[in-house]
């Protein structure tokens, strides 16, 4: 019988043939956590009576939301989880200063293709975007998967986003995803896995894959699956098994004209409210924000670079930049990038989650604007209720920086 | 049976509304039910009364996995949440933590704020002043977690005595 490849990826795991639809009791390849879900996770472990959980090989926690720590409290919890990590013996600790969870676990190969992976992050479907499956959950069900190697899940009907066309210059892999997600809409995939495919995903390197499964979960998605490549196994530096889905299987698709694609944003208050930057070119910013785990790699800091090198940040306006990983923070320092942020006024920031949810390092005030390369806009996500987010990609971000308002980053590329 | 009176919110309801990130790094876990919604209706946490029903539209908690925002809502003393559609981890997130909720396509067209109405998880039906409401009832293993109080109560009386 014809599969989608997370239907035999799912099969592969629980030893038989299942379908879309089915509940399944299935082992978890690899789990992790970060210093905020992993509060609860302790919590949640402790009311179970789990004194030893039951593989920490196949477990990490990465230190990535509060870092460096913004409150006492914030350092407090943090404690907490520490010592955690090292009364289990974790050996895939990361302290603060690593990187962001769903960079740093494929960044050092915990992941390979064809596993099963189980975050207590939403952004967690990032990692389907190395042939696996993956998915975000709660603390508690984090806990639950601790203890016992296995959790329980509906297998997900899988839409098939078929990327045609090859992107232009100065429009990247987010303006794709921001596209694909105002036809989907926030919730059109709910339960569902997406798969996006086509040329324009072959084409793009796994960084840029990782940023289009990272927004899954923003059109309510299980997971964003990519069959894996040799670009993917470069990136982990491993292979594993490789699954993709038998043209039969797949019910639902849509096609997506990757090639005519133009920059475009989310304008604030949904994912979907996506509209073509020139119509909102113009709007005044306050705060221009790169990094995240949507765009904070090394050719999201490269692409935002060559618009920045030589100019200035619009004096109106206030630059951040946070490197997804200490990886992408060395290299970016390495290879002079750092410089010409710093030249033109732009801040760079410790490597973590930064200001995308809006608690420290940059956290905007009443009635400001950001123009941010996170993944969220909902009312008051990066600060007051009354101010306001625009979802764009590293080269609108830079472009904007410099004009101090909306700006098409196709003008600084001619 | 679950009785309360409705209060009612929109589409697309996510969890940094529901509990704002400003708010989760606490050592006091008291405090998330004080900001519950805040970021719809700052009043909410001070009109919310135990036994209350949340009806709210369509893809209901998406956003963030905080499991906070379950949390909140639960310790703010609603009784049950009845959307037309939840997000995923929302939905687990509360089977998780004991608060019930219920899938009733076509809810937010048949009550309003201040209504009264009846859920049966057993069976799926939601009753208001102007009809009913058929909908899925839970599978019988959620059903269980949820009964059991959630799923560390479930984890210590199913699996934790079965491995022994």
């Amino acid at each position: 019988m014809a599969s989608t490849a997370v239907e035999k990826i799912i099969s592969d795991k629980v030893g038989k043939s299942v379908t879309a639809g089915e509940f399944v009791e299935c082992p978890v390849d690899f789990a992790y956590c970060h210093d905020g879900t992993g509060v609860l996770v302790i919590d949640a472990l402790k009311r179970m009576g789990v004194d030893r959980i039951k593989d920490p090989d196949s477990f990490s926690i990465v230190f990535d939301h509060s870092v460096p720590p913004y409150s006492d409290q914030a350092a407090t919890l943090q404690a907490r989880v520490r010592r955690f990590a090292r009364e289990q013996g974790l050996k895939k600790f990361h302290d603060m200063g690593e990187g962001i969870c769903h960079q740093v676990v494929p960044e050092k190969g915990y992941v390979a293709p064809g596993m099963v992976v189980f975050g207590a992050d939403s952004h967690t479907c990032t990692l389907g975007s190395f042939g696996l499956f993956s998915t975000g959950v709660g603390a508690t069900d984090l806990a639950f998967i601790l203890a016992t190697g296995k959790t329980w899940m509906k297998v997900p009907e899988t839409l098939r986003v078929e990327c045609n066309g090859v992107l232009s210059e100065a429009v990247s892999s987010k303006d794709l995803v921001l596209e694909i997600t105002r036809i989907i809409g926030t919730d059109g995939a709910t339960y569902k896995a997406l798969e996006f495919a086509g040329e324009a995903v072959r084409e793009m390197s796994q960084s840029s894959r990782m940023t289009m499964s990272n927004m899954a979960v923003e059109m309510g998605a299980k997971t964003g699956f990519i069959e894996a490549d040799e670009k993917t196994v470069a990136f982990l530096g491993r292979d594993g098994k490789r699954f993709s889905s038998d043209p039969g299987a797949i019910r639902e698709r849509i096609e997506v004209d990757a090639g005519s694609l133009e920059p475009c944003v989310a304008c604030p208050g949904s994912v979907a409210n996506v509209k073509p930057l020139r119509e909102v070119e113009g709007v005044h910013v306050d705060q221009a924000f790169l990094g995240s785990c949507t765009n904070g790699r090394y050719e999201d800091l490269y692409e935002a670079a060559r618009i920045l090198r030589g100019r200035k940040v619009h004096e109106d306006t206030r630059m951040i930049v946070v490197p997804a990983s200490k990886a992408v923070h060395m290299k970016a320092q390495r290879d002079g990038l750092l410089d010409i942020f710093l030249e033109a006024g732009a801040m760079v920031g410790v490597t973590g989650c930064g200001p995308c949810l809006g608690v420290h390092m940059g956290v905007i005030g009443e009635n400001e604007v950001a123009v941010s390369t996170s993944n969220r806009n909902f009312v008051g996500r990066m600060g007051a209720r009354s101010s306001s987010v625009y979802l764009a990609s590293p080269q609108t971000v830079a472009a904007s920086a410099v004009e101090g308002k909306l700006t098409d980053p196709r003008r600084f590329l001619r | 049976m679950i009785r309360g009176r409705v209060w009612k919110f929109g589409n697309d309801i996510d969890t940094d509304v529901i509990i704002p990130a400003k708010y989760l790094r606490s050592v006091d876990q008291s405090v998330w039910p004080k900001h519950v919604l805040e970021g719809v209706d700052p009043e909410f946490s001070s009109k919310v009364k135990p036994g209350d029903i949340i009806v709210a539209g369509k893809n209901f908690g998406c956003g963030s996995s905080r499991e906070q925002a379950a949390l909140a809502i639960k310790w703010a003393g609603v009784a049950a949440v009845v959307a037309e559609t939840f997000a995923r981890i929302f939905f687990r997130n509360a089977i998780n933590n004991g608060l019930p909720l219920i899938e009733a396509k076509g809810i937010s067209g048949m009550v309003e704020e201040g209504d009264v109405i009846e859920i049966d998880l057993d069976s799926g039906l939601v009753k208001t002043p102007r009809g009913e409401v058929k909908s899925a009832p839970l599978p019988p293993f959620l059903q269980d977690i949820l009964r059991s109080g959630g799923l560390v109560e479930y984890y210590k009386a199913h699996v934790k005595r079965d491995q022994k």
